[in-house]
This record gives C-alpha cells, structure tokens and sequence, in this order.
C-alpha cells in the first residue's frame, strides 16, 4: 500500500507539473468543443444558387420571388441559362433552377404537370443533395399554395421549419460527441505517452530494480489519468450545457457512469501501446492511428454508422468510442435509457478486458 | 566478507549475437569490484543480469544467495541499482525522487530522518533539495541517481558507468562516497570506460567480446607489464611526429602522448633498442616509467591502432599561415541574468591542439558553440579564420568542422547516404562530391557497411563516420564537443592517431573533453570554471602549477581538480567578505 501510495504521489506531482497533460485535460475541451459548436457544421446555409426566368408569367415571378425570400439561399437571378450555367463550372454557384418557358402553361393544365429544373455541383456530394432537396422544398411548398398565382412568400415560412432547423440540430450532436474525443486523447494518447516516456527516459529501469510490482506501477500510472479523465468530463459537460445550449435530458450521474466506463478500454488502450512502443513518438502515432481517429471516424461522432459499408459496420464494434457516442448522444438529447447504457457499458468493459488481458500477459518486471 | 553474486557459466544470447558467452565469477562483501572492457563487450548485459532485469540463456547467477530466476523479488530488496542513464523523475524535486525511492523499499524514513539528513549530507545535496532534478548538473545527477539506489542500505549495489560525462571533481566525490559504502561491508560492482577508475578498484573484471579475459586486481595485471613502459622525455622537434613513428615500430605495441612526453608500451619480450634509437633521433631521454592499468588493458585487448592515419595521409598539407586560426576576446555570453561565459579571451595558432576543459555547467560549451557560429555572444569577438562569426557565420561555417558528441548521424538513412548528405550539406560540386565520398569511404574502411543504418554499426566505425562527415570539405578548423565521451580506450586511440595526423597537415582543432587521458595530447590546455577562463597552459605547466611537496607529480586530473577548487575557494572567500 506504501509503495502504491509512493507511485501515486510521484504520478500527481507529474500530471501537476506537466503542462501537456493540464493542456490535454483543461485547454483543448473547451477548445474542441468550441469547435464543433461553431465552426465544424454539418449544415448548410447562405447557399449562393442561380434562378433561370424563362417565363414571364405571374405564376413564375411569384415562384421566383418564393426563391428569393428564402433565407438560406442567395439568389442570382437571370434570364439566360448560359451564364449560370458558366457560374457553376466555375464553383460561383452550387446548383440552379430553371423555370421553363412553358411553366404557366403546363401549370394551368392541372398541378401534377408543372415542372422546374434544378441542376446541383455534385463535386460536393452532401451539399448537392441537400441544395437539390432545399429547392424542391420551396417549389413543393409553393405549388401547395399556389392556387391563387401571387403565392405570399410569408406562408412558406411553416413548411421551412420542417426542413431546416439546422445551426441547434447539429451542434446538439456534436457537442456530445466532442467529449468522445477528449476523453480518447486523456485516456489513450495522455497515457499511452506517460509510459512510453518512463521507457525513454530510463527511468523504468530503475524502478523495475525496486521491489515495487508491475501491479502496483500500472495502477499507479491509471488512477491519476482516469481522475484527469473524470475531471475533464465533467467540466465538457458543464460547458456543453451552460455555454453550448445542449440540453441535459438525463441525469449527471449516469453521465459520469458511462464516462468512467468509457475510461476503462481508453485506459488500457494507451497502456497496451505503451508496453509494445517504448518511445514517446511510434506511441503517439499509435494512438493517434488507433485511438483518436476511429473515434473521429468510426464512432458515429460525425458519420453515422447505419450509412457505412457493411464491413465498416462491423469494425465500429470493436472501437470503445462507438458505444460512449451512443450513451452520450442518448444522456444528453434523449434522457436516463437504461437499456441503451447497460448495453453500451457492456459492449466498453468487454473491448477494455480484451486491452488489459493483452497487457498484462505482455508485461513483466524484465527487460528483455 | 562472504560472497555475495555467484555466477556459474552465464550465458545471455539476443537473436544472433552472443552477448555473454559463458562467464563465471565470484564477487564477495566489503570490496569495490570494477567492470571494464571495450564498448559491446557486454558489461551492461551483466549488470542488467545481475539486477534480475535480464534472463540468463543459460548458467545461473545468485544475488545475496537469491536466484536471478525464481527470486526476483527478494534481490531487488536487497539490491541498489543504478541503470546508466539512472531514471531520475526530472519533473520532481531532489527531495521527492529521494522520498518516491525510500518508500519503494518501505524505509521507515521520512525528508527529516536521519538516513535522507546522511545521504543529502554525503552527496551535498543538501542546499538543494527542493530543486528539480532536471535543473541539476551532470554530476548532481549522478549523486541524486546514487542516493536513490543507496535507500535501504542495499547489501549489493550495482552501478552502470556512473561517471559518465561527469567532470573530474565531481568524479573524485563520487568515487568517495562510494569507498565509503565499500568499508561498510556492501558489495560493489562499478562498471566504467575510464581506466584510472578500474585501476583504484580492489578487484577489476575485464570483460572481452562476452567473456572474461581478466578477474583479480588490477596491480596483478599491471605487474605482467613491468619493464615494458616507458615514457620519452624532452623531446626536441615535434612530439606528435614523434609517436606517429613510434607507433610503427614493430617492437611498440601502445602508445600515447602525455603532456610533452609520449609514452610507449614494449610488446613482449620486445628489446628497448628500437625505441632508443627513436629516442635518440629526437634528442630525447627515454626512460622507464611504472606501467598502468591502461597499458596493460589495451596489451591484454591486442595492442593499440597504428600509428598511421589514412586520411591524413591522403590528404595534401595546408599552406602555413603563421596567423591566428581561432580568437576570441572579450567574449560574453548571457541568459537572462545568468552569465554563462564571462570575458573570456584566447587565441589558437594554425596547427595547434587546443583543449576546453572545465566542470559540468561551467560554461565551455557555450564558449565553444560561440566559436562555432552555433551561439551568438552577447558581447565580445569571435573570430574563426580571421572571419568575425557576427559578419559572416555561413563563410566561417565552410571553414570548419564540426563534431558533437552524439555524432549527430541520421539513423533514418544508411552509412552511404549519411555522406552524400553531408558532403552535400558543405556544397561540394558533382564531380568532387563523388570523389570524396569515395575516399571517406577507401580511408575510413566503410565499403562493408554502406547500406547499414549509423545506428545499428558498432561504435568504433559510427565515430569514423562521423569524422568522415565533418572532413568532406577539407576544413581548416576542427571543433570536436567530447568527441570520445563513452567509448573505450581503443576506439579512442584510433580517433586520437586520426586528429594527430590531421595536426600534423596544419588543421587546427579545438576540443572539450572530461577524459584527462586526452587532454594530455591538446598543446594548450584553457580552463574554465563558473564562466570564466581559470588558467590557460601547457598540461605540463597546468601541472606544475599545483604540485606541492605532498604532490610532487600531479596528474592531470590533480591539476584540474585543485585549480577549480582553488578559484572556488577564493571566491566564496571574496563573497563572505563582502
């Protein structure tokens, strides 16, 4: 217990004195998070499209000023296809729409036969797609209004709502998200790079020569981390809730469960690439390679899961971060569900059990 | 004493290489046993082995009558270690490393028991306890690393080159402390690359390629070289010159120079007429001197290299300037508050060896970088080749070659691509690009390990590697930062013929250096102690300046040890007057 009590007060006095752990642990999370409520957004607005009046009926001018009252498009409005058609060749506009010369008449035949054209920059897939459907919205809105010609852009605004609830949406998903990664960096690069340094610095050497066990110097290095690791969790998700406007459906204490859990795999993933890398730099990289960017990319932080290739899919399960996303985006969005943590949790401490079996077969007090 | 480590035909075998190839021995309580032997011998191999960090292939070793195998536990309470590069927490005050290690070993004391008062008192660490480790000086380091392996009054303490890169006074502390330790009863096992150490040891262990070549005291081993020293004095004409051709004679087998005199070792059995006809030649005294444990060590390893250096001898000699080749005058350098070179001033002539001596922090590194171009001076003139290094540092920079003491290689790339590199590094055309990549590699004997990476080739070849790099371009100027810190004596030799030859064709060379042996070869030897320059001399002169009647014939060691203690002295003197 005294040699135990010895390492942790020597590990406290390093995490003190480090300030790439404090950076870690209390800088980059409201950096991050920063970040992904403001800068990173996976929706669109101030979409620059072009609008092609071919027509010069009422029913088309109105459609057109439709368009044009949207808030989320800026409109370039032309009577010549060719020159939006140059603008998007040359990426000043995303997409076009066109309303043919014969839109009044075909609208006054019956309503199923009115058309537009709308022609999207699909170099940027997401973006197409959504300016396309952005488009069609506001056309389908306005046929539904249009039995009297002069549609009034106002009553739009209903139907828009549906669509585009965009800046609180995403940020709602990414803030949890973001302390996914946090949590990634503390657990696995922060100690992963903390063990590798003893090996660098020579200083494992000298305490294997101690009577000191391997027990007692890996529990020594994974209480600290794991308290810097609570400690930054709980100031993400005060942030998150006070200065980011996510709400907090369930409950604190079920958010620091599942974080502690979380901890877990994340733990014993740095300690594992620290006993097979024993220097700071190829520990890095691997936690990098296998820690940060599966939880990046993999987690369904920023791409869901349901949409990946079937083997990608099945890959996602071995990744810890892909249940603490689950659990967070559920704590935070949807409430205290049970069923979901339990099953999270579960899926953690088995991924966790798998890293620290490895290390500790891996680990023993001889050099070589 | 009883005996402590017993080993019976130890064997320890990494992939191919054998690095131990069966080693038996006895080491018994109350005596200082020394380990030596060339770099890759296998010393740290043993000492690992011996603190249970290893597992022998084969044979067996017991630590305090525990079995390395089964009774690791039980060794590591009864055992101090101190690894190499002894792990000491640098982001921990002296006080927290020391109390981190007591209770690693549960000692029943606490910062103010008696045992951290004797050990802070012992390595006069005291004043500073609450200081960093990483803020201490290479010879703290070693004692803090000393105090921490001694928690728990171990019966065996095991210390791996403990004197590396540490000055010679805080050398002279250490070896103090440990002798100490010794008359209590512990057994000691000292692992070092300085010869002067083993031979103060009570019992030297000479390890060879895994084996071991000598166990027993070292006098024993000297007593087989009686007759066979001798050291050359008053030599009239070029000493230097003298050695090159003493070296080449069939009936030397060593040879170095000592100050103003050179001394030769006899091979065995060999008569003394070829050397007194050498002797004769320069109008010397040539006179028989006591052998040393060094004499010995290198006759037992198979004699010294040559006394012929192949790239000076490829090399045309450089036009004489009878001007300054090196000035500096004034030169200041501050950090902040702190003065870390103080007004120093000194010339070096072309042709002449200049050494840069001093303890660890006492500024001769960042004199030497100054003159350089590596450090600018805050006040004060540099001058290399009559270029002031303020004006025109890249100039300067084609003139001179540098080595730093970690040989500054590139591991990612292989020997051949090392020097490309730096022959393209100093500007060398194509055509003479090619040339002299070609040569470095005939002259240095490379051919056979091209494609290997600097890392993985054996100490000797990455030192001529690294010699090759910085003479590509044929400098004039030769900076050499602790060229052989770490490497034995051979590879030293074969460095110091190498740098005597190039002297010889009218380089210059300034060089620091903690190994006393080589200072002995420098014409001038300055002195440097808390910044400023102490004294600047001949190593003869260096000496005679301390020898008393107590001392009649100083080292070197003994020269810079009461010269620096001296100023030291003289200062706090003037500090309590005031």
């Amino acid at each position: 217990m005294r040699r135990l009590r010895a390492l942790l007060r020597k590990e406290a006095y390093q995490v003190v004195r480090d300030p790439a752990a404090l950076l870690i642990a209390f800088v980059l999370p409201p950096i991050m998070m920063f970040l992904y409520a403001f800068a990173v957004s996976l929706d669109v607005e101030d979409v620059r499209v072009g609008v092609v009046l071919e027509s010069d009926g009422a029913a088309a001018q109105s459609l057109a000023m439709a368009f044009d009252a949207t808030p989320f498009l800026r409109v370039t409005p032309t009577r010549h296809r060719e020159e939006v058609e140059d603008k998007l060749v040359s990426g000043k506009l995303r997409a076009f729409a066109v309303i043919p010369a014969d839109f009044e008449s075909r609208l006054l035949a019956g309503q199923g036969l009115a058309a537009i054209q709308i022609v999207t920059d699909a170099s940027n897939p997401n973006t197409a797609s959504f300016t396309a459907n952005y488009l069609q919205g506001v056309f389908s809105t306005w046929l539904s209004s249009a039995d009297n010609t002069a549609g009034s852009p106002a009553r739009l605004e209903v139907e828009q709502r549906f669509w585009f609830n965009p800046e609180l949406r995403s940020r709602q998903v990414l803030v949890p998200g973001a302390i996914a990664i946090v949590m990634t960096m503390i657990g696995t690069l922060l100690t992963a790079l903390v063990m590798s340094r003893e090996w660098e610095r020579g200083t494992m050497e000298a305490i294997l020569a101690t009577p000191a066990t391997m027990g007692e110097i890996i529990f020594s290095k994974l209480l600290p981390y794991f308290v810097l690791g609570a400690l930054a969790t709980a100031g993400c998700a005060f942030l998150a809730v006070q200065f980011f406007g996510v709400p907090m459906q369930g409950s604190f204490a079920a958010l620091m469960l599942i974080s502690g859990v979380f901890l877990v795999p994340a733990l014993g993933q740095g300690l594992l690439i620290s006993t097979l890398a024993r220097n700071q730099f190829l520990a890095s990289e691997l936690a990098v390679l296998t820690g940060f960017l599966p939880a990046f990319l993999l987690s369904g932080f920023l791409f869901e899961i349901q949409s990946m290739p079937w083997l990608i899919q099945k890959i996602t399960y071995i990744i810890p971060a892909r249940y603490y996303v689950s659990s967070l985006q559920t704590v935070f969005l949807a409430g205290d569900v049970w069923p979901v943590f339990l099953h999270d949790m579960a899926g953690m401490m088995a991924v966790g059990a798998v890293f620290f079996a490895i290390t500790l077969l891996k680990s023993n007090k001889r050099l070589g | 004493m009883a005996t402590e480590i017993v080993i019976t035909d130890l064997v320890k075998q990494f992939g191919e290489t054998r690095a131990l190839a069966g080693i038996s021995a006895r080491i018994p309580g109350g005596r200082l046993t020394g380990l030596v032997g060339p770099d890759g011998a296998g010393k740290t191999t043993l000492m690992r082995s011996l603190a249970a960090l290893m597992l022998p292939t084969a044979g067996s070793i017991t630590v305090c009558g525990y079995d390395v195998v089964s009774q690791a536990a039980e060794i590591h309470e009864n055992t101090g270690y101190m690894p190499q590069r002894f792990g000491l927490y640098e982001d921990l005050t002296v006080i927290e490393n020391m109390r981190l290690y007591a209770d690693l070993r549960k000692l029943d004391a606490g910062p103010d028991g008696e045992l951290f008062n004797r050990l802070l008192g012992f390595t006069g660490l005291a004043p500073f306890k609450a200081r960093l480790a990483g803020a201490l000086s290479g010879g703290m380091k070693q004692k803090l690393g000393l105090a921490c392996a001694l928690m728990a009054r171990p019966r065996v303490l095991l210390l791996d080159e403990p004197s590396v890169g540490v000055d010679p006074v805080s050398r002279q502390d250490l070896w103090q402390m440990v002798q100490e330790l010794v008359d209590e009863g512990m057994a000691v096992v000292w692992s070092t690359a300085y010869l002067d150490e083993a031979e103060r040891c009570q019992d030297v262990l000479l390890l060879d390629q895994g084996r071991i070549v000598y166990n027993g005291p070292p006098r024993e081993l000297t007593a087989r070289l009686v007759g066979r020293s001798f050291l050359m004095t008053d030599i009239q004409g070029n000493r230097r010159e003298a050695l090159t051709r003493g070296l080449q004679l069939p009936s030397v087998r060593d040879g170095v120079i000592q100050g103003a005199s050179v001394r030769l070792v006899l091979a065995e059995g060999a008569a003394s007429d070829e050397i007194q006809t050498l002797a004769d030649s320069y109008q010397a005294r040539l006179q028989p001197t006591s052998a040393r444990f060094e004499d010995a060590f290198i006759d037992l390893l198979g004699g010294g290299p040559g006394g012929l250096s192949a790239i000076a001898a490829k090399m045309a000699p450089l036009p004489p300037t009878d001007g300054v080749m090196v000035r500096c005058h004034e030169l200041t350098k501050r950090f902040g508050d702190f003065t870390a070179t103080d007004k120093v001033s000194f010339d070096v002539r072309q042709g002449e060896i200049l050494g840069l001596l001093g303890p660890n922090g006492a500024g001769k590194s960042t004199t030497f970088k100054m003159l350089c171009g590596l450090l600018k001076p805050t006040e004060g003139l540099a001058e290399v080749v009559g270029l002031n290094l303020r004006d025109s540092p890249s100039e300067v920079k084609l003139q001179l070659g540098y080595m730093a003491q970690k040989f500054s290689l590139y591991g990612l790339l292989s020997v051949r691509q090392n020097l490309e590199f730096f022959s393209g590094v100093y500007g060398l055309k194509r055509k003479l690009r090619r040339e002299r990549v070609q040569e470095m590699i005939e002259v240095f004997e490379l051919a056979a390990i091209l494609d290997n990476s600097p890392d993985d080739i054996p100490l000797g070849f990455k030192q001529r590697l690294a010699l090759a790099c910085a003479l590509m371009h044929r400098p004039r100027v030769l900076f050499l930062d602790e060229p052989t810190s770490g490497v034995d004596p051979l590879t030293r030799r074969e460095f110091w013929t190498h740098i005597t030859g190039l002297v010889g064709k009218g380089v210059t060379v300034m060089v620091t250096t903690h190994f006393m042996e080589e200072a002995e070869y420098c014409d001038r030897v300055a002195l440097v102690n808390r910044a400023q320059l102490i004294a600047l001399d001949t190593p003869d002169r260096l000496k005679a300046m301390v020898a008393d009647d107590a001392l009649p014939d100083p080292t070197m060691e003994d020269a810079f040890i009461r010269l620096v203690e001296r100023q030291n002295a003289l200062e706090d003197a003037r500090e309590h007057a005031a």
